[in-house]
């Protein structure tokens, strides 16, 4: 599957998508980037005058890229039925550094294991300098819409 | 292997996911991992692959749609155990 499928398969849409493209994939690992732009609402609030990266966005970055991209392309050509998506399951991470305003993060995944609709992942994000921005643990499963 | 013995491997693998300690305490033949233990659906998975793991077994998708309680984890990994 071409990075630009899967992509186009992604279930997100501004302002909550996450990726901007991928640099490689495999059955095994993937590789992605996002730029969190100056302009971007988050930094109105948090923080107040001192515009940071929230953790839980730096959390979606790794989960979109990681789960949701990897997912996709192991599921292949295999059809989610039109009641069933993808659902965070758990995360540990630690956060290590902050992440600004204009700055550009890559994911760097590796699979743990896919069984049973289930996908696990090592996962670190790090900043333009390669640095480890944060780095842990995310799983995420083939779940049926709960409000459907 | 006999069940007192399994029974108390069993609990070894849940108990990083079960919620309900005096369930895991009381385990028995009859314990269910979601309604008793507390053990999410995605956690499931994990009881699974531990599983898969001590016993040195593989456990199919069938299999795994059915292992929801320690009567039926049994009955999976003793027919394994005993395919092998």
């Amino acid at each position: 599957m071409t990075t630009q499928a899967i992509l186009q398969k992604l279930p997100f849409a501004p302002p909550f998508l996450f990726v901007d493209g991928l640099d490689y994939i495999d059955s095994e690992k993937v590789q992605g980037y996002f730029t969190f732009r100056e302009d971007m609402d988050c930094y109105k609030g948090h923080f107040k005058g001192y515009p940071v990266t929230p953790g839980v966005l730096l959390t979606e970055v790794m989960a979109q890229t990681g789960l949701v991209c990897l997912g996709i392309y192991l599921l292949g050509d295999e059809v989610l039925a039109e009641n069933m998506t993808f659902g965070l399951t758990s995360t540990e991470i630690a956060f290590l550094r902050p992440v600004f305003p204009g700055e550009k993060v890559t994911v760097y995944a590796e699979k743990v294991y896919f069984r049973f609709g289930k996908l696990k992942c090592r996962v670190t994000l790090k900043n333009e300098a390669q640095q480890d921005v944060c780095s842990g643990t995310i799983a995420g499963m083939i779940i049926s819409k709960p409000h459907e | 292997m006999d069940k007192e013995t399994l029974i108390t491997q069993l609990r070894e693998i849940v108990k990083p996911y079960a919620k309900n300690e005096e369930a895991l305490l009381n385990i028995n033949e009859n314990t269910d991992f979601v309604n008793d233990l507390k053990i999410n659906s995605a956690n499931l998975v994990d009881v699974i692959l531990d599983v898969e793991e001590q016993f040195n077994i593989v456990i199919d998708n069938e299999s795994m749609e059915r292992m929801l309680n320690v009567k039926s984890a049994i009955e999976i990994i003793e027919a394994k155990l005993g395919a092998q």
